[in-house]
């Protein structure tokens, strides 16, 4: 009677054990893929192409921790004179964990006077996300921040 | 119809640096996400959105599905003459919404 009751406790833990693990892995396939750091760093090099990219000039400003993530403020600035001669050309801005490393590409000319964009985004999950400037003289500067995400966004079921 | 919101100074000194911002009602379906069924929703976004300061472009965006629903935006410009501010949103599904806003400009 009491081996019956083992076995019986066993056939449940593996049945329950495999039911667990077939869970896992229906969320995992159902999940769309994410974007990868190597995704990001693709999309980085299409923009920026064989150019260095320096550290500095733009800030990134997005709260370090996230509650919700279906709409997160986010300003990017850069430090330049938008002058003619010497101005923002453009901002990209890229995230390593969304299902796609885009976000935004935002152009500007001399004519902005200040070269600021402010946004509310989509952060799927805690990362990294990066802002690239393009000056008039051909320069890219970078700037990344680490995001805590607590809600997810873009991914959930309706 | 979606409904715009665009907030542009009314007055301003020559040589100003002034704020735009505009806002547009939007659901930005990303395309990412599922049906308690199982189904993929179709991305419905705006794709693109430029502002023109008396016909010439001063700002210009390209969106993505992680740009939140109802896409707020915000940027600079030099103010340099009395005129309008043009603004133009273009989506998926055919998706076209303008607006406009005078500036004066002493």
């Amino acid at each position: 009677m009491a081996g019956n009751d083992r076995s019986t406790r066993r056939h449940f833990l593996k049945a329950a054990g495999s039911a667990a693990l077939a869970g896992t892995i229906t969320r995992v396939t159902l999940r769309p893929a994410e974007a990868t750091p190597a995704m990001l760093n693709s999309a980085i090099r299409n923009v920026v192409g064989e150019a260095p990219l320096r550290n500095g000039k733009v800030k990134l400003d997005i709260p370090p921790l996230v509650e919700n993530g279906n709409t997160v403020p986010m300003t990017v600035s850069v430090t330049s004179p938008m002058t003619a001669d010497d101005h923002v050309t453009s901002i990209h801005v890229f995230n390593e964990k969304n299902p796609q490393p885009y976000i935004g590409n935002f152009y500007l000319g001399p004519a902005a006077g200040r070269a600021q964009v402010a946004t509310r985004i989509r952060l799927a999950d805690s990362q990294n996300v990066v802002a690239i400037a393009q000056m008039s003289d051909g320069s890219f500067w970078s700037a990344s921040v680490d995001v805590v995400v607590t809600l997810a966004a873009c991914t959930e079921e309706l | 119809m979606a409904s715009v919101l665009v907030n542009v100074p009314k007055r301003a000194k020559r040589g100003d640096i002034v704020e735009i911002r505009a806002l547009t009602s939007h659901i930005m379906e990303p395309g990412y996400r599922r049906t308690a069924a199982g189904e993929v929703i179709p991305r419905n976004i705006i794709t693109s959105f430029a502002c023109r300061y008396n016909g010439r472009e001063i700002f210009r965006a390209d969106l993505f599905p992680a740009i939140a629903a109802n896409p707020y935006l915000s940027f600079f410009t030099t103010a340099s003459e009395s005129g309008t501010i043009e603004f133009e949103w273009i989506g998926d599904n055919g998706f076209s919404q303008t607006a406009s806003a005078a500036i004066t400009v002493e």
